[in-house]
């Protein structure tokens, strides 16, 4: 019989170790789509994930019980993100003259004519990855949650761990933010 | 050449951005990963404790045998040989072999 998730989590505060399993065996996938919205290369994903199972496995005890387990795991899991932001800020300094050929036919149709640039085309993934990669890492967590995801305010303070205002503070910095680091990648052609 | 509209282009690409499906593949056996670096984890603080008891227990033979070797330096010795303590010692351990060996 499938044994459900608070008597898996009291097995394991208990001391039965394997108890543990089926909780990551579940929520992996999750943690995985997550993880991977802050980090590129699959390696460090690998790291970030398994760091987050065992922080998760270390601090089980502080798990009340009131919200669900998922609600849990993913204040950590998004927590363990932005700890990796912050470590990671390469490539942040950069500049824009990387930018491929499709990109620049892409930002090229967009001048032309907004409509015509598709939002779905490869070329505008490429690009956006790119911006997000250049902003701070409070800036990259706020339009994540909030502009990419649709999280209320209130959801992010929560998954976070910061306050109600400093979520609306650190939301405006960050449109700003990400509206220079457009203004730079489009001065030399566009501006 | 048009001029390109910041707000317009952030919004575009925002919405580019939300279109992107979620990449949630595990890597194989991914769980059973994280259960053997548990399981490897346990193993080494069981053994950190360990150590970590000998070693609180090391010290304190070391402080007990630097007392011990101070108080036996500092003490002056005495030329009366009833007052020496392994002797004092011997006796009392010895004392009831003695009586039977005096018994008749």
């Amino acid at each position: 019989m499938e044994r459900s998730e608070a008597e898996l989590i009291a097995a394991v505060l208990g001391g039965d170790a394997a108890s543990f399993e089926p909780l990551v065996a579940k929520y992996s996938p999750r943690v995985f789509a997550t993880a991977r919205r802050y980090a590129r290369r699959e390696s460090e994903i690998e790291d970030i994930v398994q760091e987050i199972w065992l922080k998760a496995f270390d601090k089980l005890a502080s798990f009340r019980g009131e919200a669900p387990f998922e609600h849990w795991l993913m204040r950590l899991t998004v927590r363990t993100c932005y700890d990796f932001l912050r470590v990671h800020q390469r490539n942040r300094e950069s500049s824009f003259s990387e930018i491929s050929e499709p990109e620049e036919d892409w930002l090229d149709r967009f001048v032309a004519d907004p409509g015509t640039a598709a939002e779905e085309a490869e070329a505008a993934k490429v690009l956006i990855n790119r911006v997000l990669e250049k902003l701070s890492p409070e800036a990259r967590m706020v339009i994540q949650l909030l502009e990419i995801e649709d999280r209320s305010v209130k959801e992010i303070a929560d998954l976070t761990g910061w306050s109600v205002p400093l979520v609306k503070v650190r939301a405006f910095r960050a449109r700003a933010e990400m509206r220079k680091i457009l203004a730079r990648m489009a001065k030399d052609k566009y501006l | 050449m048009k001029r390109m509209n910041l707000a317009d282009l952030q919004q575009k690409l925002t919405v580019a951005a939300r279109r992107q499906p979620a990449d949630d593949r595990v890597p194989y056996a991914f769980e059973k990963r994280i259960m053997a670096l548990i399981a490897e984890r346990s193993a080494v603080s069981g053994r950190l404790l360990w150590a970590r008891g000998l070693w609180r227990a090391a010290v304190s033979c070391v402080a007990l045998a630097v007392v011990s070797g101070a108080v036996s330096f500092f003490t002056p010795a005495t030329a009366d040989n009833t007052k020496d303590l392994s002797q004092e010692f011997e006796n009392t351990l010895l004392a009831s072999v003695d009586q039977a060996d005096t018994t008749p």
